[in-house]
C-alpha cells in the first residue's frame, strides 16, 4: 500500500481494550500521515488510553488540552505553524462525543475560518471513556448507560447526528466517511485529507466492544457488517459533492444488530418487530441516499429464458 | 521620553504590538474591543507579522492561543467578565501546561445582572486559576506591564501565563499621557520567546497528558513553586525596567505616603489614583493616612504587605469585588481576605469596603467617608448603597 508510509508511530503498550476500533484507527491515522504530523486529541478514552503520565504511546508531537476544544487548539497551531514558516502538518483526532456535541462551537469556528486542519472523529457512537452514556452520535435505538432500553423505552431515541454533512455545510473541500474495518480506504482518505488544503473531516466507524457488547476478535467483523447492511455507509464529499461511495450487496440490519449487547433488547425477551423495521428504514434511506446497493446480475437460467 | 495622549485601550494594542506576538486570537466584549479592533488594523495594515484568528469565542480564543504558544509562538489575547468566565477551563489548563502568554484584561463586573461597567470581579475569580495577575493604576503602568508581563510569563523559572488587570473603561477608554517606548528598546527588553519544550516533528514530545493521583499532587506543587519563584522575577523584571526606562516596577506593592500613617488604605488599580488625591487632602487636614496599593495580585505579596503595614493601627480595604457568603455575617471581598491572612497574628483591624461595583463612580469624598468609617471601628460592609433603591 503506497499509502501506508511504513511506519509504526502509535506505539505499542498503550492501554486500550483488546480490539478497540478506535486505537487501530489512531494506528491506521499515523502510517497514512507520517511523521511530519501535529496530533492534537480531545479528552476521551483515546486520549487517557494513550497518555498516562509518564508514558506516551504517540511518536509524534501531540498535545491534550480539553475535551471540547481540540479544533480551536488545531487552529492556533496553525497560524502558529503558518507563520513560522514551518510545514507540519496538523491532525485532530477526536471522538464523537468531543466532536458531535460538546466540541461543536470550536469545530464550526475552525472549519467556517478555513484552518488548514484535518479532523478525524473516531466515531464509537457514545461516550464511552466515562462508561458509555448516549452522544448526537449514539444511533436508533442503542441502548446506552443514559439511554438504557426499558419497560417503556427501546434506547436512544433520535437517529445519528449528520456531521459530515454539516461539515460539508461549512465549506469543507474534502469531507469523508471511513471504517477501520477498511484500513486502506480509511488510509487513503486521511491522506487526501492531509493533502487537501483548508479543513477537512473525516468520520472513521471505530466499533467499541465495551460500549458495543460483543467480541473483542470480532472489531473488523462489526465493522464490516456496519457497512453491508447499509447502517454506515462509506463515501467522499470534495466540495460538498458526493463522489464515491462504497457499494456493497446488502443485508438485513438484524446480522449487525444481533452481534451487539446495545441492540440485544429488540431480540429478547421478544423481537421488537416494529423497531427493527425502523432501523431497517434507516438503512434503506441511506442506501437510496448515497445509491450503495450493488445491483445483482440476473440468474442464467432466467436469462436462458 | 515621549509622551503621547492616546486611549487607553489603543495604548494597550500598540505595546502588544511592540511585544510582536505571533498569533492573535480574541473575541469582542465590551469595553476590551477598542484594543482588540485596533490590533486588526494594525496587523491588516503589516505593522505587526502575525496571525490574527477571529475566533467564534472567548473560550476557543484562549484554546488557540494555548495551541498557538505550545507550538513555540508568542500569542496574545484580551477579554474580560463574561468572555473571562467562558475562558474559566481553559485559564486552569493553560497555567497547568505551563504555557507562557500575555492576556489583558478590561476588568467589568459579573452578571447577573448584566453590567458593561467597571470592578475586578472577573479576574479576582480566577485568583485560583494559576495565573500571574498584575493590576495597573493608570495607563502607562498598563502599558507597561504588558512588557514586564512576557518577561516574566516566558521565564523558564515562571513559565505561567499572565493577566495584566485594567479597569475597564475608567482606564481602557481615558485619554491619558503615555511613554510608549521604542521598538528597539522594547526588542532590548524583551527578546523572542524560547519556549521550553513545544510541538516539533524533530524533536516529538506529549502536551497535556493526564495523572493519576500518583503524580497529580506533584504536578499542583510545581505549579505553586513557579508562582513563588515569580516574585523574585517579577522584582528583577521591574528592576531591569527601571534601570532602562526609568519606571521602577521592582516591588510587586506601591507605598504611597505610609511613613507615619495611622489609618492605611490597602486597594488595586484605578480607585488608587483617587484615594492618592484624597490622602493629599487629608494629610492637609492633619490626618495620617496612607495607601499601600497591590500591583501584583498573583503571587500574592504577603510579606511584603506585613513589611509595609506593621505599623499602622487600622486598615481599610478597598474591594471592588465581593466574595458572596463570606465573612458570616459580614462582608468580606477577595483582597481584604488576603490582607487578612497576611496580618495574621497581628492585632491591626482590617476593616473590608466592597465599593465601587458595576461601574459606582467613587470620588474623593467617598474615600475620606472610608476612612472615617473605619477610624470609627465601622466597616466589613458594602459601601455607598443606595438604600432608597434597596
Amino acid at each position: 500500500m503506497a499509502i501506508d508510509k511504513g511506519c509504526e508511530l502509535f506505539d505499542c503498550g498503550h492501554r486500550a481494550c483488546g480490539g478497540c476500533g478506535a486505537s487501530l484507527a489512531a494506528r491506521l491515522l499515523l502510517k497514512a500521515a507520517g511523521p511530519e504530523t501535529i496530533v492534537v486529541s480531545s479528552t476521551g478514552c483515546m486520549e487517557v488510553f494513550s497518555t498516562p503520565y509518564p508514558e506516551t504511546a504517540w511518536k509524534v508531537p501531540w498535545i491534550h488540552s480539553l475535551f471540547e476544544n481540540a479544533a480551536a487548539v488545531a487552529s492556533g497551531i496553525e497560524a502558529a505553524l503558518k507563520i513560522q514558516g514551518r510545514k507540519e502538518k496538523v491532525v485532530v483526532i477526536a471522538g464523537d462525543g468531543a466532536t458531535f456535541d460538546i466540541g461543536m462551537l470550536c469545530i464550526s469556528g475552525a472549519f467556517e475560518r478555513g484552518h488548514d486542519i484535518t479532523y478525524i472523529c473516531y466515531d464509537n457512537e457514545a461516550y464511552m471513556n466515562t462508561g458509555i452514556q448516549r452522544s448526537g452520535a449514539t444511533p436508533y435505538d442503542a441502548s446506552t448507560t443514559t439511554s438504557p432500553a426499558g419497560k417503556v423505552s427501546t434506547g436512544n431515541r433520535r437517529p445519528k447526528k449528520d456531521m459530515p454533512r454539516i461539515l460539508a455545510a461549512h465549506g469543507a473541500p474534502y469531507v469523508a466517511t471511513a471504517s477501520v474495518a477498511y484500513p486502506a480506504d480509511f488510509m487513503q482518505k486521511v491522506e487526501k485529507a492531509i493533502n487537501t488544503p483548508g479543513p477537512s473531516y473525516v468520520q472513521v466507524h471505530a466499533p467499541c466492544c465495551t460500549g458495543w457488547g460483543f467480541d473483542g476478535s470480532k472489531t473488523i467483523a462489526i465493522g464490516k457488517l456496519a457497512i453491508e447492511t447499509g447502517l454506515w455507509v462509506n463515501y467522499e464529499m470534495v466540495d460538498g459533492e458526493v463522489t464515491k461511495v462504497k457499494r456493497v450487496v446488502r443485508k438485513p440490519v438484524e446480522e449487525y444488530l444481533q452481534e451487539q449487547k446495545r441492540f440485544r433488547h429488540l431480540f429478547k425477551p421478544v423481537t421488537l418487530t416494529a423497531e427493527i423495521a425502523k432501523i431497517q428504514a434507516i438503512a434503506d434511506a441511506n442506501a437510496a441516499r448515497y445509491g450503495i446497493d450493488i445491483k445483482l446480475p440476473p440468474r442464467s437460467g432466467a436469462e436462458a429464458a | 521620553m515621549a509622551l503621547e495622549i492616546m486611549e487607553g485601550s489603543i495604548a494597550i494594542a500598540q505595546a502588544v504590538r511592540r511585544c510582536r506576538p505571533k498569533v492573535v486570537a480574541a473575541y469582542p466584549i465590551t469595553p476590551q474591543t477598542h484594543i482588540v479592533e485596533s490590533l486588526a488594523e494594525i496587523v491588516a495594515n503589516d505593522e505587526l507579522d502575525a496571525d490574527y484568528i477571529t475566533v467564534e469565542s472567548e473560550f476557543s480564543a484562549l484554546s488557540a492561543c494555548v495551541g498557538a504558544v505550545a507550538s513555540g509562538a508568542r500569542a496574545y489575547s484580551a477579554t474580560t467578565s463574561q468572555g473571562l468566565a467562558l475562558m474559566f477551563e481553559v485559564c486552569f489548563n493553560m497555567a497547568g501546561m505551563r504555557l507562557p502568554i500575555v492576556m489583558t484584561i478590561a476588568n467589568r463586573a459579573m452578571g447577573a445582572p448584566l453590567s458593561i461597567w467597571n470592578d475586578q470581579q472577573d479576574s479576582i475569580s480566577l485568583r485560583d486559576a494559576g495565573w500571574l495577575q498584575f493590576y495597573a493604576e493608570n495607563n502607562q503602568e498598563a502599558v507597561d506591564l504588558h512588557y514586564i508581563g512576557y518577561r516574566v510569563a516566558e521565564d523558564h523559572r515562571v513559565l505561567l501565563p499572565v493577566m495584566v488587570c485594567f479597569d475597564g473603561f475608567i482606564l481602557s477608554h481615558t485619554y491619558e499621557p503615555v511613554d510608549m517606548l521604542g521598538q528597539e528598546e522594547v526588542d532590548d527588553y524583551l527578546p523572542p520567546f524560547v519556549p521550553k519544550y513545544r510541538l516539533d516533528a524533530a524533536a516529538p514530545v506529549s502536551m497535556g497528558m493526564y495523572a493519576t493521583p500518583d503524580y497529580y499532587l506533584e504536578f499542583r506543587y510545581e505549579n505553586d513553586l513557579a508562582q513563588k519563584r515569580a516574585i523574585d522575577v517579577v522584582r528583577e523584571a521591574g528592576q531591569e525596567f527601571g534601570e532602562r526606562f526609568g519606571r521602577d516596577y521592582s516591588a510587586l506593592i506601591e507605598s504611597y505616603r505610609m511613613e507615619d500613617a495611622e489609618t492605611a488604605i490597602v486597594a488595586m488599580g484605578s480607585i488608587c489614583g483617587t484615594t492618592k488625591d484624597a490622602i493629599d487632602e487629608m494629610r492637609s487636614e492633619g490626618k495620617k493616612v496612607g495607601l499601600v496599593r497591590i500591583r501584583c495580585f498573583r503571587p500574592f505579596p504577603a510579606e511584603d504587605l506585613r513589611a509595609a503595614l506593621g505599623h499602622v493601627s487600622r486598615i481599610a480595604v478597598l474591594d471592588k469585588n465581593v466574595s458572596l457568603g463570606a465573612g458570616g455575617t459580614t462582608a468580606r471581598g477577595a483582597v481584604g481576605l488576603e490582607v487578612r491572612d497576611a496580618l495574621y497574628g497581628s492585632s491591626i483591624p482590617v476593616l473590608d469596603y466592597i465599593i465601587a461595583l458595576g461601574g459606582r463612580d467613587v470620588r474623593i469624598d467617598d474615600i475620606k467617608d472610608v476612612v472615617a468609617a473605619c477610624e470609627a471601628g465601622d466597616g466589613d460592609r458594602f459601601f455607598g448603597l443606595r438604600t432608597e433603591v434597596l
